[in-house]
């Protein structure tokens, strides 16, 4: 860890759908410029953490706080890159009005965006090497393509966190890899949080991992050496074994 | 066509049936495009049919079934809007309700309103060669001001639009938002019952921005390009239909359901034949690029 300035912090969240408990008891405190992986299966509430933390849904117990404060306060700090699934792929829009929208909230409530909006939207989509596809419609990109596009969207809320949810649920592993190497790169100057199924890719990345199943374990991933890195390339995540593998902290 | 454009000419009710739907066609093209890319057709005509309530009860109330329409239009709006945001469960339910409840009132209360029956044929199919000066006059300012609301907010629209997650993260009030689109989607839903009646109008609102749709990749082009579609289809459907005589509120539908028809299959055609063409060319089947 880079600093010790905790910015996110979860205590003993309990979130439930109806009957359905979906989080126990769950602590977490992300520091200052980490790179944090939040690893699980599917249906193992890592999509649900990421919304509390977000302030998008209330937990039923526990205390959240985003840079000290309540998370819906934090909301403009925050990047945020969502699944591909929130939206209608063959929605008419293109790639600059997408980034762009990245600046709502920070420009002029009335009217167009101003131009510094329009630069900074620019130099978003530079960051993410796809700034000559500024004017193309959003349905012609590929997965890889699109992906990037939300990220470069995140970019321009100027956040000082970047919360990915499965940024590369579908796209192939050469395009996977060059995905990572973008936050790892961006990690200089931001926190970046990810969630993903599969750790594989991930551990070799992120400087401490989560693994979340209603429950949650965190480690080092420094502590995860030799046969344990062997076991987690070799196999999905929901071969890794807990109880073997990691000390709790 | 002669005929046509010498009454277009020499007859007053021609100039404001014209008038008529190149103005509606203004409300139509930008409301129309919100209501294709938010697949909300099915709130459309359930506000239009809701209408009809309204309509109704100004009519027995000796006042204007206009601006009865535009009351029980905003009311509809505002309580399926309210519903799907409480529970989003109940909102088919709600809708198919206000839809015949709508309906039913109306026609009891028309059936009711002592002295000579209106016309509920021109309500439900509508009648755009009896618009009154009067009324073009106030579908005018609703277009200002449906257009005006539109550039103010197209930014908070279009990411309310497209992505409500996100829109709501950047601290947009995407409650409102909706709510105000829907508003707008009510009031361009009560001038095009000016032109095709309650009945037609869904194919009116969503028809010329889906096939602009087909062809443009931008919320504004779209808006554009299905204006000008329709002002082509009101006006063709005038010119037909006062040739042949013909109910003019059901030859312009047909010629939109036409025109949507065929470019569809235009488009369906013209993709195939590109693929076809694609693999004839290279033996590698096409991928997108990376």
């Amino acid at each position: 860890m880079d600093s010790n300035q905790a910015i996110i912090s979860l205590q003993d969240i309990s979130f439930r759908y109806e009957e359905h408990v979906v989080l126990q008891d769950v602590s977490l405190t992300v520091h200052e410029k980490e790179f944090l992986g939040i690893v699980g299966p599917n249906g193992s509430g890592k999509s649900t953490l990421l919304k509390i933390i977000l302030g998008l849904l209330v937990p039923q117990k526990g205390q959240v706080k985003v840079f000290g404060a309540s998370p819906e306060e934090a909301r403009l700090r925050i990047g945020y890159v969502p699944q591909f699934a929130t939206f209608d792929r063959n929605f008419p829009i293109s790639v600059r009005e997408t980034v762009l929208q990245g600046r709502l909230g920070k420009t002029r409530l009335i009217g167009g965006y101003r131009r510094q909006d329009h630069e900074l939207a620019h130099q978003s989509l530079e960051e993410v090497e796809l700034a000559d596809l500024a004017h193309r419609p959003l349905t012609s990109l590929s997965g890889g393509q699109l992906q990037r596009v939300l990220i470069a969207r995140a970019l321009a809320c100027q956040p000082e966190i970047l919360i990915l949810d499965e940024p590369t649920a579908h796209i192939d592993p050469k395009v996977e890899e060059g995905v990572f190497e973008l936050l790892k790169r961006f990690n200089q100057k931001l926190t970046v949080l990810v969630v993903s199924h599969d750790i594989g890719f991930i551990s070799r990345y992120i400087t401490r991992v989560a693994c979340l199943n209603r429950t949650l374990v965190c480690h080092a991933t420094s502590e995860i050496t030799g046969k344990i890195i062997e076991q987690l390339y070799g196999a999905p995540l929901r071969a890794v074994h807990h109880d073997t593998i990691l000390h709790t902290h | 066509m002669n005929t046509f454009l010498e009454a277009l000419v020499s007859q007053p009710f021609m100039q404001n049936a014209l008038l008529g739907g190149l103005l509606a066609s203004v409300a139509c093209g930008v409301a129309g495009t919100y209501v294709v890319v938010r697949r909300i057709g099915y709130i459309a005509g359930g506000i239009a049919h809701a209408v009809l309530g309204g309509m109704g009860l100004a009519y027995f109330l000796g006042r204007s079934p206009f601006i009865g329409a535009i009351i029980a239009a905003l009311v509809a709006a505002l309580i399926i809007g309210w519903v799907s945001m409480r529970w989003k469960k109940q909102e088919d339910t709600t809708i198919s309700a206000l839809w015949a409840i709508g309906m039913a009132v109306g026609v009891l209360l028309i059936a009711r309103t002592p002295g000579y029956n209106v016309d509920l044929m021109s309500y439900l199919f509508g009648n755009i060669l009896m618009i009154p000066k009067s009324q073009l006059t106030l579908i005018f300012w609703l277009d200002v001001g449906i257009v005006l609301l539109v550039l103010l907010f197209f930014k908070q629209l279009l990411a309310v639009s497209f992505d409500e997650e996100f829109a709501a993260l950047r601290q947009v009030p995407v409650n409102f938002f909706s709510m105000l689109l829907l508003c707008l989607v009510a009031l361009t839903v009560v001038i095009l019952i000016q032109v095709v009646g309650l009945i037609l109008v869904i194919a009116l609102l969503a028809l010329p921005a889906a096939i602009a749709g087909q062809y443009v990749h931008s919320l504004s082009r779209m808006m554009l390009f299905a204006t000008l579609l329709g002002f082509f289809f009101t006006t063709g459907g005038l010119a037909v239909s006062y040739q042949y005589d013909l109910p003019s509120g059901a030859t312009t539908v047909l010629l939109t359901g036409l025109a949507y028809l065929t470019s569809s299959i235009g488009v369906c055609l013209w993709r195939r034949w590109q693929v076809r063409r694609a693999t004839h060319s290279c033996s590698i089947p096409e991928t997108r690029a990376e």
